[in-house]
């Protein structure tokens, strides 16, 4: 089976509807983080119209090609982030939309960092950082070993890029022209304690990937058109692997979360999570 | 062992397409004839060992078996969580192939003993431990290994060691291999310690003491039943291990001991102290000043069978030698 016989679920999907399934991922998430007094909320906000872009039209792979050796891979590399990617792949239909009460509960398997035990469309188990764009290179040299024509796509956080086994994966992607490899970076610009820049500073960012040998290209990552455009023209040079900086914004979508610190782990309480659903329940 | 290793390894390459090897840029001399006749299914990671152990559980995903080789700690405990998350916990078949155990870089120094390695590896959930004891054993367990799906560590010697086995061995994973027959006490050897075992009981056979040896070159799942079978029929073990003794083999025999045994047993565990070897030395060097010679070996067993025999009931027959009183080992 080659991925032309994969049946694509939203390959004419326009943007509009790219729109209200990441409004949908907000809705989801914030409802499961307040339910769970979990965090991470902001996390999810960031990613939420890349996530909404890479379930409508671009990831080759339906709940009934889970298994195919030809399907797509998506690594969720910011396993932190996975109460959005469960959300997304609940709307898609991998698993009942039900199944997202269940997370952070006693017993569960959606559990509070990306796990693929018995959740259905999730690929790899991630939390701990660092560690998804290397199982991605692997997925994509396999890839290329056997003559597959699967693409493999991996998003990262930028804080994550502080860690070292990334860039051994970075240096390692180019020099085997892993051209079926695409990395998203979230760029949010908030880590878990502060700013990035205060943290251990990244710029210039795009610089150091294309020093590295990638084909770079920024975008706004909320900005679906800049989004599906990029991701529908892979590679974006033949022989390398692409990194997609997708400049966001943390918190994305609910104005008093925007930018701050503090929603990288505050969970939302009744009252918060109420004026949020109003906002986006608005812009829908 | 490591000569086998890859005889082993290109022979089941032959056989089994899925099979691939990825390196940390070490195996100089030795990974040439599997990378020339394989060229596809070969991989020079770099100095890399997290990226090495993510993209081999990348590639086992995709239907690899993935040997990823490199030498002492490198890896294992360099990228222990990449082991753990990445391997383990999608049970990815994964093989990880050190080569240096213990002592066998001895003289390069602190960093190149692997000394922890096999307690550190077995804790992890998934995870098969073995450490053949000569090169027969090793060349056996690359084609047992490949056979059970899921991650295993190989912990194998360096080159050179001797053909401990004689005859004909049945490898099996999970199973002790029985060396030698005996009722007065049971030495348990994992890894390269199996030579000095073997020297060690027929030293003990000249004495008139009757050990008995296994070799236990799978640390886990570990044969139970030999051990509980040598406890009830022997009365005291002896482990020997180039290894710490927190964690390895001695503490897996102890686990088991402790909870299953019907009657006291004299049991003592051979192997290195929780402690480094800042000094310069080579294997043999390092073995000595640590309790790991045939002498010191040979002084312990007789402290353990005096301990033996103050236990009531104990089975087996008093060694004539016993009741002479013992004289120390002197060569």
């Amino acid at each position: 089976m080659t991925f032309t016989d994969i049946p694509n679920p939203v390959r004419n999907a326009d943007l509009s509807a790219c729109t209200a399934l990441a409004n949908r991922i907000r809705c989801h998430v914030l409802q499961m983080t307040h339910a769970a007094k979990s965090s991470h909320i902001a996390s999810s906000f960031s990613m939420a119209e890349l996530l909404a872009a890479l379930y409508s039209g671009v990831l080759r792979i339906t709940p009934e090609t889970v298994n195919s050796p030809d399907r797509d891979r998506f690594v969720l590399s910011k396993g932190h982030g996975c109460a959005g990617l469960y959300a997304a792949l609940a709307e898609r239909g991998f698993f009942p939309l039900s199944w997202l009460k269940s997370f952070y509960q006693d017993g569960a398997p959606l559990a509070g960092h990306a796990t693929h035990t018995g959740v259905p469309g999730v690929e790899v188990s991630t939390g701990s950082l660092g560690h998804g764009l290397s199982i991605a290179c692997g997925m994509a040299l396999a890839g290329k070993r056997d003559g597959r024509s699967y693409r493999v796509f991996c998003l990262l956080s930028d804080g994550e890029c502080d860690e070292g086994s990334n860039w051994e994966a970075i240096l390692f992607a180019p020099h085997h022209r892993l051209d079926n490899l695409v990395v998203i970076v979230d760029y949010n610009k908030i880590q878990s304690l502060a700013e990035v820049q205060e943290t251990l500073a990244l710029e210039p960012f795009a610089a150091k990937w294309a020093a590295f040998g990638w084909a770079v290209q920024e975008i706004d990552g909320h900005d679906l058109g800049q989004i599906t455009g990029a991701l529908r023209a892979l590679p974006q040079q033949p022989g390398k692997p692409t990194c997609i900086i997708a400049h966001t914004i943390k918190g994305k979508g609910v104005s008093f979360m925007e930018h701050s610190v503090l929603w990288h782990y505050r969970s939302p309480n009744a009252e918060e999570l109420c004026r949020a659903l109003e906002e986006l329940e608005t812009d829908e | 062992m490591r000569t086998a290793f890859f005889q082993a390894l290109m022979e089941l390459a032959a056989r089994d397409e899925r099979v691939f090897l990825v390196v940390g840029d070490l195996g100089f001399g030795v990974v040439e004839p599997f990378a020339k006749k394989f060229p596809d299914r070969y991989l020079n990671a770099g100095v890399a060992e997290q990226n090495m152990t993510g993209l081999a559980a990348g590639l086992a995903l995709c239907g690899k078996i993935v040997f990823t080789y490199s030498i002492a700690n490198f890896p294992t405990l360099r990228c222990l969580e990449q082991i753990r998350n990445d391997v383990c916990y999608h049970n990815a078949n994964v093989k990880i192939v050190a080569v240096g155990g213990g002592f066998s870089y001895g003289s390069l120094g602190m960093t190149h003993h692997a000394t922890e390695d096999l307690a550190i590896l077995r804790a992890l959930p998934c995870m098969t431990v073995v450490a053949p004891g000569d090169p027969e054993e090793a060349r056996q367990a690359v084609h047992a290994i490949a056979q059970v799906p899921g991650p295993c560590y190989l912990r194998l010697g360096r080159a050179g060691e001797p053909d401990v086995h004689t005859t004909a061995i049945n490898f099996q994973l999970g199973k002790a291999i029985p060396m030698r027959e005996g009722e007065d006490l049971t030495l348990i050897s994992t890894g390269a310690m199996l030579a000095t075992t073997v020297q060690v009981a027929d030293h003990l056979a000249a004495e008139g003491v009757q050990a008995r040896v296994l070799s236990m070159p799978t640390l886990k799942p570990l044969d139970e039943e030999a051990v509980l079978g040598a406890a009830r029929e022997t009365g005291a073990i002896v482990t020997l291990e180039e290894h710490s003794v927190l964690g390895g083999l001695g503490s897996a025999v102890a686990e088991v001991l402790a909870e299953n045994a019907c009657r006291p047993v004299a049991f003592k565990r051979i192997g290195l102290p929780s402690a480094f070897s800042s000094r310069a030395g080579s294997q043999e060097y390092l073995r000595d000043v640590n309790g790991l010679s045939e002498g010191a070996i040979l002084e312990t067993i007789h402290t353990l069978l005096g301990r033996k025999n103050q236990i009531p009931h104990a089975p087996s027959r008093r060694p004539a030698s016993l009741d002479d009183g013992l004289k120390p080992f002197a060569g």
